[in-house]
Order: C-alpha cells, then sequence, then structure tokens
C-alpha cells in the first residue's frame, strides 16, 4: 500500500478528527451563552430551542422535506426543478410515473420488484431469519459456552453487506458439469445430491413468471447476514422468561417441545411481533445484496435496486421518484404500528 | 463469559457415577446440533479466508476445501498484489472511509444528545409531537430523500466532487455527504438518547439547579458521564453503521476514487476485476478488518445497542 498518500492527508485527519467537534462545542456554549444574557422569564422558553434546533433542521432538511418533494416529483415529468416551486405547474403529468410502473402485468414496469420485495423478500427472509434466530436462541441457551457461539453467529452483522455479497458468490459459483466444483454449495449438490451442479444466481426455477430459486439465493444469503441480529434480541427475551415458570410446566410432566409451545412461546410472541417488523422493513429496504450480487438481473430486481436504476441508468427521476413512493407505501403499514406501539409503551409509563 | 461458571459440572450427580454418565450422554444431541449449526453457519466466511490466501491456478481449478490436502501452496499474494496495485485504490478508500465514518458518526450523536438532552428534561410546546414524528421518520425508507437533496448539493449548492476538491480545503469534498449521514442518523440517536436520559433520576438535575449548576454544567459534568454505556452503544452503531453504508456514499460521493469509501470501491472492484476475481477474496477481508475489531473488542455495547430497540435502516 502506498502509505506516503495516508501521511499526506494528515491535515485533512486533523482538520476533521478535531474540527467537527469543536464546532459543535462551540455551538452549544455560544448558544447558552447568548441564553444568559437574556432577561429571566425567557430563557425557559428559549434555551430548549437551541438545544433541539440543529437536530430539527438537520432531520426536516435531510427527511421531512425531502420525503415531501418526492412526493411531488413523483407526479412530474424530468423537467422539473423540484426545488423551484414555478416549474412545477407547466412539467406537472399527473399519475404518469406511476401509470408506467404498473403497466404491462406481470412482468412489466415495477411488477417484478414489488413481487421480490412484497412477497420472496417479505416472506421468507423474515420467516427464515425468525426460525433461524428462534431454534439458535433456545438452542444456546442451554449450553454453557453460549457467548461464544452466540458471538461467531453474530459476526456477519458487523461486516458491509458488500462483503457479505462477495462471501456468498464464493459460495455460489458454478463450473460446468463435469468440471471439479469450485464454489461450496455446488460441491455439496454435486458430491452428496449427484445433482447437476446449479447456476445459483441465475436459474430461475421453477419458471419464467415465478423466478424462486434465484430469488432465494439472494434471500439465503442476507438472511445468513442478519440472523445474529434476531438471535440477540430473541435469546435476551428467552432469558426475560422466569425460570420458576418452566419448571413448574416441567414438573406437571411436560415434554420440551410442549414447554416450548405452550409456555416459552407464547410470553415470546410480543418480541418475536417486533423483530418481525423491524425484518419487513429490512426486507423491503434490500438493496446491497441485490447490487453486488445480481444487479436485479435474471428477475431479481428489488424496488430499492430499481430506483437507484431508474435515477442513475435511466436518468429518469420521475420514474425514480415514483418507485420511491411505492416502496413508502409498501412501509407504511409496519410505519404504523410502530407508532401505535410506541403509544402503547408511552401510555404505561 | 466467566471461566469459573463454565468449569463448574451441571449436574448434581457425583462425578463419573453411572448417573452422570447418563446425563451427560443425554446432552450429547444438543452440543452436536449447537457445534454443527455454528460450524456450518462459519462456512461461507472460512470459505472465503482459506480462498484469500490461495494462488490464482488454485483458485480457479479446485474448491477452497482441497486447499488442506496441500498447505505449501498457502500464499500471501492475493493481499500484497490488492494493495499494491495502483488501480485498486484501496489504501485510500481505506483512509476515506475513516474520513466519512468518524464525523458522520461524531456529528448524528452529538447533536442528537442535545436534542436528547431538550426532549427529556426541558419543557417545550410541540415537544410530544415532535417526538412522535421522530419515532415515525425512523422507518422511513431513505430512497424517499434522494433526489431533492442530490438536486439541491449539486444544482442548487453547486457541491460536486470536483468543485468541492477544487477549493482545497481538506475535509470539504465529505461534507454533503456527513450531513446526510447525520440527518438520517438522528432520528435512531435522539430516540435512544431521549429513552435513556430520561431514565435518569430527576433528584439528580434538581440538586445540580440548587447547588447554581447551569444547564451546560448539568449536561456535561452529570448526564453524559451517566450515560457512557447508551453514547457507547450509540457509537459503535452508527460507526458501523456508515462505515458498511453502499447506499448513500453511491448516491452523494459515487465512485470518484479520492473520496470514495471502502463498500463503493470494493463493489466497483467486482465489476472490474469480474466476479470469482482471486483479488477480490483478500480484498473483502480487508475491508473487513476495522467492523471485525470494533465488533469483538466492543461486542457487549453492540448487543445493548441492538437490544434498545433499533428499527434504523
Amino acid at each position: 500500500m502506498d502509505f506516503s498518500l495516508l501521511l499526506q492527508d494528515i491535515p485533512t485527519l486533523l482538520v476533521v478528527i478535531l474540527g467537527v467537534p469543536a464546532v459543535l462545542a462551540a455551538y452549544i456554549v455560544g448558544g447558552e451563552y447568548l441564553v444568559r444574557r437574556l432577561p429571566d422569564k425567557n430563557r425557559p422558553q428559549v434555551r430548549p430551542w437551541i438545544w433541539v434546533g440543529p437536530a430539527l433542521f438537520l432531520v426536516a432538511c435531510f427527511l421531512l422535506i425531502p420525503a415531501i418533494l418526492t412526493a411531488i416529483q413523483s407526479l412530474e415529468g424530468n423537467n422539473v426543478d423540484v426545488l423551484d416551486p414555478s416549474t412545477w405547474g407547466p412539467n406537472f403529468v399527473g399519475f404518469k410515473n406511476f401509470a408506467r410502473q404498473f403497466a404491462d402485468f406481470p412482468t412489466g414496469g415495477a411488477w417484478i420488484a414489488i413481487r421480490n420485495n412484497v412477497i420472496f423478500w417479505l416472506i421468507f427472509y423474515t420467516l427464515f431469519t425468525l426460525v433461524f434466530g428462534l431454534v439458535l436462541a433456545v438452542l444456546f441457551d442451554r449450553v454453557k459456552y453460549e457467548q461464544f457461539v452466540k458471538s461467531l453467529i453474530f459476526m456477519p452483522m458487523a461486516i458491509s453487506s458488500v462483503a457479505l455479497g462477495l462471501i456468498w458468490d464464493f459460495m455460489y459459483e458454478y463450473q460446468p458439469p463435469g468440471e471439479p466444483q469450485t464454489g461450496t454449495m455446488n460441491a455439496l449438490v454435486t458430491t452428496f445430491l449427484h445433482h447437476d451442479p446449479v447456476s445459483w444466481l441465475q436459474d430461475q426455477w421453477p419458471g419464467e413468471t415465478f423466478n424462486l430459486l434465484n430469488n432465494l439465493a439472494l434471500i439465503g444469503a442476507a438472511t445468513w447476514g442478519i440472523t445474529g441480529f434476531a438471535m440477540v434480541i430473541l435469546s435476551a427475551a428467552l432469558k426475560g422468561i422466569p425460570g420458576e415458570l418452566l419448571e413448574a410446566a416441567r414438573v406437571d410432566g411436560a415434554g420440551e417441545i410442549t414447554v416450548f409451545r405452550r409456555v416459552i412461546l407464547p410470553l415470546m410472541m410480543p418480541t418475536i411481533v417486533v423483530v418481525g417488523t423491524t425484518l419487513v422493513i429490512f426486507a423491503l429496504k434490500a438493496f446491497d445484496v441485490v447490487y453486488v450480487m445480481t444487479s436485479g438481473n435474471y428477475n431479481t430486481d428489488v424496488l430499492a435496486y430499481r430506483m437507484y436504476n431508474q435515477l442513475y441508468l435511466a436518468s429518469n427521476s420521475g420514474g425514480a421518484s415514483a418507485v420511491a413512493i411505492i416502496l413508502l407505501v409498501a412501509v407504511v403499514p409496519v410505519l404504523i404500528f410502530n407508532l401505535r406501539q410506541f403509544r402503547a409503551v408511552e401510555a404505561r409509563r | 463469559m466467566t471461566v469459573a461458571a463454565a468449569a463448574q459440572p451441571t449436574s448434581s450427580a457425583t462425578m463419573f457415577s453411572p448417573k452422570w454418565i447418563a446425563e451427560h450422554l443425554s446432552r450429547w444431541p444438543l452440543h452436536i446440533a449447537v457445534i454443527g449449526l455454528t460450524a456450518a453457519w462459519m462456512v461461507p466466511t472460512i470459505g472465503l479466508l482459506v480462498s484469500s490466501f490461495r494462488p490464482f491456478s488454485g483458485q480457479a481449478t479446485s474448491g477452497w476445501w482441497t486447499a488442506f490436502a496441500n498447505p505449501t501452496t498457502f500464499t500471501i499474494s492475493n493481499y500484497t498484489q490488492v494493495l499494491s496495485a495502483g488501480t485498486t485504490n484501496l489504501g485510500q478508500a481505506f483512509f476515506n472511509s475513516f474520513m466519512i465514518a468518524v464525523p458522520a458518526t461524531v456529528l448524528p450523536v452529538t447533536i442528537g444528545a442535545f436534542a436528547a438532552y431538550a426532549f427529556a428534561w426541558m419543557k417545550f410546546p410541540g415537544r410530544n409531537g415532535l417526538f412522535l414524528a421522530l419515532v415515525g421518520l425512523l422507518a422511513v425508507p431513505l430512497q424517499l430523500t434522494f433526489i431533492p437533496v442530490l438536486s439541491f448539493y449539486v444544482q442548487h449548492l453547486h457541491w460536486t466532487t470536483n468543485n468541492l476538491e477544487a477549493t482545497g480545503i481538506p475535509g470539504l469534498p465529505w461534507v454533503p455527504l456527513w450531513l446526510a449521514h447525520a440527518g438520517y442518523g438522528l432520528p435512531f440517536s435522539i430516540y435512544l438518547l431521549a429513552n435513556f436520559f430520561r431514565a435518569l433520576p430527576s433528584d439528580l438535575f434538581e440538586s445540580a439547579e440548587i447547588d447554581g449548576a447551569g444547564t451546560l454544567t448539568v449536561f456535561f459534568r452529570i448526564v453524559l458521564p451517566l450515560s457512557v454505556p447508551a453514547l457507547a452503544s450509540l457509537v459503535i452503531f452508527q460507526f458501523l453503521w456508515v462505515w458498511n453504508d453502499l447506499l448513500v456514499a453511491l448516491i452523494y460521493v459515487g465512485g470518484t476514487p479520492s473520496v470514495a469509501p471502502l463498500t463503493v470501491n470494493l463493489a466497483g472492484l467486482t465489476t472490474s476485476l469480474g466476479q470469482g476475481s482471486n483479488l477480490l477474496t483478500s480484498a473483502a477481508f480487508f475491508s473487513m478488518i476495522v467492523p471485525l475489531i470494533v465488533f469483538l473488542s466492543l461486542q457487549r455495547y453492540f448487543v445493548r445497542g441492538i437490544l434498545a430497540g433499533s428499527v434504523k435502516g
């Protein structure tokens, strides 16, 4: 590696590492200094806004206002400058952008991406992760070296999805039949199942309109990465179940399976629901794995990737906005559910 | 993990008595399942790790598991090649990732701590409504924000990478990305910290105020020191999130080698080197070094952050 390059960049490093905290400290100390100059009775009115001000400003600028502008842009043609309201009227196209995304059911427009997101990813990613997470949490709870095996399962959470995609590219490698297989999955398939090697990322089994296999291959890779997340939360919930309850059930003659179904599962249900909703959001936002492994080819497109594609490769900002709005609509039920949960928790305080 | 606890026998039966042996044998299927599942889970990572030490000729013609039959062929040439090749820019990308991740962590955590303090311990009109709005924004897809923000940066402020680099001010080319990450990270940051601050005992604040301590003193001397666990979780969470982020970096700085982080660089290499290239294995491991060090050394805090209720993404 060219280390001299990094040495040249030391000024940048210092400016960045010292400069940013210095600006923040100066802001809050300066703000307090100004508040103290105010008459006593005005201070409690002004002070909170000094403290929440920057946060509200950034959230408004980067989340709230852009989201509203994207909604407007989705109704406009590509010549609009969405930040300039005077261009809104002349470029208004109504629901044309959406019509294009919803055209030619079931294979045209955004339909493949919608199907992959709201059927394949949402169901299989959420289900696989919950099942694996629950099984691992319950099994690991019974051994002494729990912490050690848990951190091994959890480790993929720390690496980027780009690296995860590369790891699985190598797992799914394909060589023609007869050649020695270099990918782990195909070595297993050819050695133990005596089946021809499978081109995991391109094989659209069972058919052209219902392309399950390669989507499942992508979902499997993503599941491998996120299972540790579900396992850790479910494991914490499992430890919260009082031991006496389980003992009582066992004394009454219940087998381990019955204890799991009748005692553990019902008590863990609230946590399973919370983890499940988080996973649903992750499933709907899936992007990195698709970007790295298939670029959305072979009918593996997802909404987040389609949006990126429309924006950069097709330079179609109206279409990209429409796809983003479709993604939002898919997330809204989860969002409402989250808000309800939050309110219920607040009410109990 | 305490060694002492692990060393204690599970059973109440005398060691090596028939009952003791029976109890231990009955637990074998459990141990086999636990160790088997964990081993299976590690196969993908180990496969890539082993491959990264194999020469190209080996990688292309046989599986990574065959390498153990002939250990002399292991080599570090994939690493030396990928790090020295001028075209991969991995060293620069590594530096860029730090330049992006450090401020993009400091900003949302600090600004979030200011706001969380106000939400938890100050009274102002609209407080509950604003907090509820933040909770709602936790799950909003970032895709919804890219086009207007990008258009504002590029068409209105002319903050393109070229223009910002031309000013010669260190760090400036990443400012758009820092601000975006700050905006995106704030709802989670405020949510987590406000919940933590609110749980601090109110007597602390009252007695400090009676002693004449100002808001700043209370914040820096009482609230922050007591919140180190929550702050640590949040810092690790946000740092790893930014370090591992591909999408936001791709949108706001793109692939320009002088500013692009490791994730963007690595994703670019899969295209330029071709999927399955032997150099990708070592490049992928290089990109994992920092997250793995952070994760292994601070795992406890990372897990705590996740348990505090994350719905970020």
